[in-house]
């Protein structure tokens, strides 16, 4: 095998404490995870991705979350069959890692996108952790072309010490199984 | 040689080729008709219609086409069209039927394409006959499955499969032999990847060794910089190891891999990845039980045999991509001169352990994934490559690389004296000349 210097790792963006502590001033410790909170949090998350700020949104994750994208309509799960993305945390990172290179020659130049969260409903779930199904309309623009994703996003919400994080987040796109040009900026 | 066969002749000089051939819609045209209605063309595997009735519908070419097992067990290749009016008749991918119904007036098909019953079939012109096998859902010519993978061809005459495939069908033999109970499967989905680029730049970029410290360098970066110690359920381990191998130096590409070509445009990357270094270690217990599977059932010599033979991607031209060693095949589907769709499938080994294809699909999403780190690299290049070629400019490309080093090799092969050696370009090219213009795959110049 070929011999090369590994550098040193650098330590995951999810611990920066700016953004710990901004995050932790919006949400209260004694809230219960209702719906208004769930939708706010959405809102945050979409809010990030389409201002590229990845690591912040990294930062919303579990230390063993996930993020999921399904090749297939009602797949049952993301370790018997492919997936257009499925990252585990370790993987998470890599990618968020990878969209601050600036040799990321598929964004270049870098997409637009906008989003819209909506129809957002609690599925299950108490006080402390919630799943919640909310639909998404993504509009992402890159060098003259217009792209349009919708679907359906589940959220693993869990609270501890007042902050919301997302232990694991699938998004069903409608056109899953269609043939698609690459996909890098998360849904 | 016609005028056009003399203007197509001039598109491939040594070393070089012209621009045109990757942009001009007037040669993909040629290409449709000379390539993918002639060669032997990959159309599925037999496990995807392992019962009479079974069907996948694709297309060879752009010419819809399905794939159906008939009532006597016999594999079909038929055109996917109803010789009535011309309608697309299977709709779905893939499915089970008994018989195959037009959807416009009900025109009914027999699997394997002869015409099963028209509806109000009275007035028609004398001469008119249900029973003519040419007014049917057109079998292909010659349909011929090497140890299950199925290929058809346009062509009535030509070389056999085995002819055409020549030492090629070892790595057709290492996907199936790597299997302990001798058997494989499609299985886990499909990824259908697209980009605005022609369908020649995607093969050409299966075997291309040079690019990877460069195009790839954002996820090799990324993931030399990971830690370690952050949660992985498996997935991302296997994910980050491919992107760190992505990064080994030149001077690794340049002694430890090779690039073997051989007639009809085939060639193979090998002595890349060993076990000992990707998906499973030799160390990782789920690989121990596999190789102690593939020993009980194969001996130790064969198993030992097996395991040493380290392809990367094996291009059968023109439309089939294997990776034997991870279970991978990829079909290239040509859409327009600027179009191409690719789907790329995984295989379950029987006999081998579960976890060990849970690992080939987490191997699936970082190689072949719509959404990974990686490949979205090489399909960006690919759209760049046509904004390229398809600008004024440079008229020529350069293939050159190794050209003055090349060697012959065994089996009619020749190969580069390293792996970064562009002969699997030239190679193509030169299959690509013969069949545009000469109706077979005859060498030409590129190459020699």
């Amino acid at each position: 095998m070929a011999k090369r210097r590994r550098p040193k790792p650098k330590p995951p963006p999810s611990r920066r404490p700016v953004l710990v502590a901004r995050h932790r001033a919006a949400l209260r410790a004694s809230e219960t995870l209702d719906l208004n909170r769930c939708e706010r949090f959405l809102q945050h998350e979409a809010r990030l991705l389409d201002e590229g700020k990845f690591d912040d949104w990294l930062a919303l994750f579990t230390p063993d979350g996930c993020y999921w994208v399904p090749s297939e309509p009602d797949q049952e799960n993301p370790h018997d069959m492919v997936s257009l993305i499925y990252d585990d945390r370790r993987l998470l990172e890599t990618r968020v890692r990878r969209l601050a290179s600036p040799r990321i020659y598929s964004q270049e130049p870098r997409s637009r996108t906008s989003r819209i969260v909506s129809n957002v409903s609690i599925e299950d779930g108490d006080n402390n952790a919630c799943t919640v199904r909310s639909k998404l309309l993504m509009v992402e623009y890159r060098r003259g072309a217009q792209r349009l994703f919708a679907g359906t996003a589940f959220h693993r919400l869990v609270q501890a010490d007042g902050l919301i994080l997302i232990a694991s987040k699938r998004v069903d796109l409608l056109n899953c199984d269609a043939p698609l040009d690459g996909i890098v900026v998360p849904f | 040689m016609s005028n056009v066969d003399a203007e197509l002749d001039r598109l491939i000089a040594p070393g070089r080729v012209h621009r045109h051939i990757y942009s001009d819609p007037a040669i993909f045209e040629l290409e449709m008709d000379r390539i993918f209605g002639a060669a032997w063309i990959y159309v599925g595997h037999e496990s995807q219609i392992k019962n009479p009735g079974d069907y996948f519908a694709t297309r060879m070419g752009r010419k819809p086409v399905v794939l159906v097992r008939d009532e006597q067990g016999a594999v079909r290749v038929i055109h996917n069209q109803c010789a009535h009016r011309g309608a697309l008749v299977v709709a779905t991918d893939q499915g089970k039927a008994a018989e195959f119904i037009c959807c416009y007036h009900g025109w009914t098909y027999h699997l394997d394409g002869r015409i099963k019953a028209v509806p109000l079939n009275h007035g028609y012109p004398q001469g008119f006959d249900p029973k003519n096998p040419k007014m049917a859902m057109l079998p292909l010519p010659r349909v011929k499955s090497y140890r299950g993978f199925v290929f058809a061809s346009e062509a009535s005459d030509g070389p056999s499969l085995e002819e055409w495939l020549g030492h090629m069908t070892t790595s057709l033999d290492d996907m199936i032999d790597r299997a302990p109970d001798g058997e494989i499967e499609v299985a886990g989905g499909v990824f259908k990847h697209a980009y605005d680029g022609n369908w020649k730049v995607y093969f050409e970029n299966l075997c291309d060794a040079a690019h990877p410290l460069f195009t790839h360098r954002s996820s090799i970066d990324a993931a030399l910089q990971q830690s370690d110690d952050v949660h992985s359920d498996g997935a991302g381990e296997i994910a980050i190891r491919q992107m760190r191998q992505n990064g080994a130096p030149y001077s690794f590409w340049e002694s430890q891999v090779g690039i073997w070509t051989y007639p009809n445009g085939h060639s193979y990357l090998g002595d890349y990845h060993d076990d000992a270094k990707l998906v499973a270690a030799l160390k990782d217990p789920v690989f121990r039980e596999y190789i102690a599977a593939l020993e009980r059932k194969k001996g130790k010599a064969e198993a030992k045999r097996i395991l040493e033979v380290r392809r990367w991607n094996s291009n059968i031209y023109p439309n089939v991509s294997l990776m034997s060693q991870f279970q991978q095949l990829r079909v290239v589907h040509p859409i327009a001169v600027n179009r191409t769709v690719v789907h790329a499938y995984s295989f379950r080994l029987k006999g081998a352990p579960d976890q060990m294809f849970r690992n080939t699909i987490s191997f699936a999403n970082i190689v072949n994934g719509t959404g990974s780190l990686v490949l979205t690299d090489d399909l960006e290049i690919y759209n760049r490559l046509d904004m390229g070629m398809s600008s004024k400019g440079s008229e020529w490309l350069q293939v050159g690389r190794g050209y003055q080093s090349d060697v012959p090799d065994a089996h009619g092969g020749r190969r580069g004296k390293n792996s970064t050696s562009e002969v699997y370009i030239r190679n193509m090219l030169d299959a690509w000349l013969g069949l545009m213009t000469k109706g077979h795959a005859a060498p030409a110049r590129a190459a020699s």
